[in-house]
């Protein structure tokens, strides 16, 4: 069966971002960029499923920025077969960019997508989700466990009491969680395969998608900052501040 | 303009992420709630008496037993046509559930608000809470998660609502609930807890939560979280961990202990009132948001703060 992995680009998860002093956004010139987190856990559990034998082509999509390319590049080198890289200059946000996976699912005939739970620069947690809704496909959220058989996904999903399983039909749409795996690094032999593979690159106009936003951002702040606080000599004077000073014991 | 509220609950009860999500709807206007299971009789008439809601609608069915996303969504869709806003807390269910409705209405939604600016402006942490972002929806309809930790729960008491019924047409079956693996515990719950005493990788065990932090809880009426690495690590269940991708807590009392402060773990804790931080290394990132910094080993300071309390 054919997968699709939806990769996004962002800023690499240990910097800790700016906001940039007009309020228009958060500092990304000049700033690493790397594959979202969860991503590469879906990358990884995509490449898995085919070294067991159960899928027989990989294919890595994102939608966004030339460099995007990147990010497709690293997913190839991790054992992803071709990329797709959807080219746009603006922002694009999760219900258009569940819209245009619809649309490069459908063509491609997949029979499941696997995304991350989470973009970790939005923070939304919703493009999965709302791909399923418009494929009217099963979906899976937060999966710490996947397994593929005779037509159907079990997958265990993290949820807030622990931990449950669904079963869905095939097709259907997967997103992962940070324990479903451990990703792999590429190794380098595979890093100069995943050259020669072949990214075809789209406009969301292609796919007849409209990204325009629904969403305005008026400003980006500072979260309120925390006053520094102070170190205590040992635990009685501690228990006497948490009782005396701060009254929460 | 009414907002519908969609409520999480569970044998003990509506959850108090839920009245929190309420109290954010109420302050847009009138609050109708949704409550949807098997055999709920019980939780629609608790969500009758919660204050600020108005209106209580219950689906009483085998199919919404376990808020299945498909089911679910087509429910909410049966109704959304009566409402300005349809709002869940941020739960793995809110989570789960409205993007799917929000899809089905051609709407973006709006994940996680912590505050409520007017009927169309939401303010919500975007990069793991480094920024802060105040966006306005253009949708008709808006879709939103809320953030419970930066909501006041409402009172359970108070409201005299009515109970209606519904049913909806549901959907061809593609998803089926197969079993669940819920944790048990007799503390609180980390999303309600007044206290929470969270351990890191600095723990070393499983066993020793057990014996040198579940004391303390017990004696504070504490909840009990972790770090990523402490669960990773197999000492605690999946469902201790706090930050951007765990629970998302604000107690009046946050102790870390054995946790370095990643800001994928700060995510999760920085709105708490108090923060104590107990760590042998007095670099670590976490003593910069700590009200109360105790360096030392954690292995001789917990046995002494649970004989001092
Ligand atoms: C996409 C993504 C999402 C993530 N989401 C989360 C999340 O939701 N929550 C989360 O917590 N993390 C999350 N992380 C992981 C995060 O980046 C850190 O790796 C993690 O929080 C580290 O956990 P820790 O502080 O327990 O471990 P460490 O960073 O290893 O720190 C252990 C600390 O214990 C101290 N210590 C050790 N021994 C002792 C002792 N005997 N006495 C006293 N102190 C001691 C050390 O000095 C050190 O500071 C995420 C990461 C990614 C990439
Ligand atoms: N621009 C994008 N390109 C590719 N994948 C994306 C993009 N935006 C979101 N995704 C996918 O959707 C997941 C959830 O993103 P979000 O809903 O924005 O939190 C991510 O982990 C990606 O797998």
């Amino acid at each position: 069966m054919k997968l699709l992995v939806a990769v996004k680009r962002v800023v690499d998860y240990n910097v800790k971002v700016r906001v940039k002093s007009d309020g228009s956004g958060v500092e990304t010139a000049g700033v690493k960029m790397s594959m979202n987190p969860f991503d590469e856990i879906a990358v990884e559990e995509a490449v898995r499923l085919k070294e067991k034998g159960i899928a027989s082509e990989i294919i890595a999509v994102s939608i966004g920025v030339t460099q995007a390319q990147e990010t497709i590049r690293t997913a190839l080198a991790m054992g992803a077969d071709r990329g797709i890289l959807v080219e746009t200059e603006t922002a694009v946000e999760p219900l258009a960019v569940a819209k245009i996976l619809k649309e490069v699912a459908l063509k491609e005939d997949v029979e499941a997508v696997i995304l991350g739970k989470q973009a970790i620069d939005d923070d939304m947690n919703a493009t999965g989700q709302m791909l399923a809704a418009l494929l009217d496909w099963p979906q899976a959220t937060f999966a710490s466990k996947v397994e593929i058989a005779d037509g159907a996904a079990t997958v265990t999903r993290e949820i807030d009491g622990g931990l449950e399983t669904v079963k869905l039909t095939l097709p259907a749409v997967i997103t992962a969680d940070l324990r479903l795996n451990e990703p792999r690094y590429a190794s380098l032999p595979n890093i100069m395969k995943a050259r020669k593979k072949t990214i075809d690159t789209l406009k969301p106009a292609d796919l007849n998608v409209d990204i325009t936003p629904r969403l305005t951002l008026i400003n980006v702040s500072e979260p309120p900052t925390r006053k520094a606080g102070i170190k205590v000599p040992d635990v009685a004077s501690l228990v006497e501040k948490l009782r005396n000073e701060a009254k929460v014991i | 303009m009414t907002s519908l509220v969609i409520l999480d609950f569970d044998a003990a009860g509506i959850k108090q992420p839920s009245r929190s999500a309420i109290a954010a709807a109420a302050r847009l206007g009138d609050v109708h709630v949704l409550v949807a299971g098997e055999n709920v009789r019980n939780i629609a008439e608790q969500a009758a008496k919660l204050a600020g809601v108005s209106k209580v609608l219950v689906a009483d069915e085998a199919a919404y037993a376990h808020h299945l996303a498909e089911p679910m969504a087509a429910l909410i869709m049966s109704v959304a046509g009566n409402y300005s806003h349809i709002l869940q807390a941020a739960t793995a269910s809110g989570k789960n559930v409205l993007p799917r409705v929000a899809a089905l209405l051609d709407v973006q939604p709006i994940s996680d608000i912590s505050d409520v600016v007017d009927a169309d402006t939401f303010v919500r942490p975007i990069y793991a809470g480094n920024a802060m972002a105040t966006v306005k929806s253009a949708d008709k309809v808006k879709i939103i998660t809320v953030r419970a930790a930066s909501f006041d729960p409402v009172a359970v008491e108070g409201g005299a609502a009515p109970v209606e019924a519904i049913s909806a047409a549901r959907p061809a079956e593609k998803s089926a609930y197969v079993g669940e693996e819920i944790s048990k515990s007799e503390r609180p719950e980390l999303t309600a807890a007044r206290i929470i005493i969270s351990g890191g990788r600095g723990m070393q065990a499983g066993d020793n939560f057990a014996k040198l932090i579940e004391p303390i809880a017990d004696k504070l009426g504490a909840a009990v979280g972790a770090s990523r690495a402490a669960v990773d690590a197999g000492f605690v269940p999946n469902d201790y961990q706090v930050g951007q991708t765990g629970k998302i807590v604000a107690p009046e009392l946050y102790i870390a202990v054995g946790i370095s402060g990643a800001i994928q773990h700060l995510a999760g804790m920085k709105d708490s009132k108090v923060i104590v931080a107990i760590n042998k290394d007095e670099d670590a990132p976490i003593f910069q948001v700590a009200d109360y910094g105790l360096v030392g080993d954690l292995f001789t300071i917990l046995p002494e703060l649970e004989k001092a309390l």
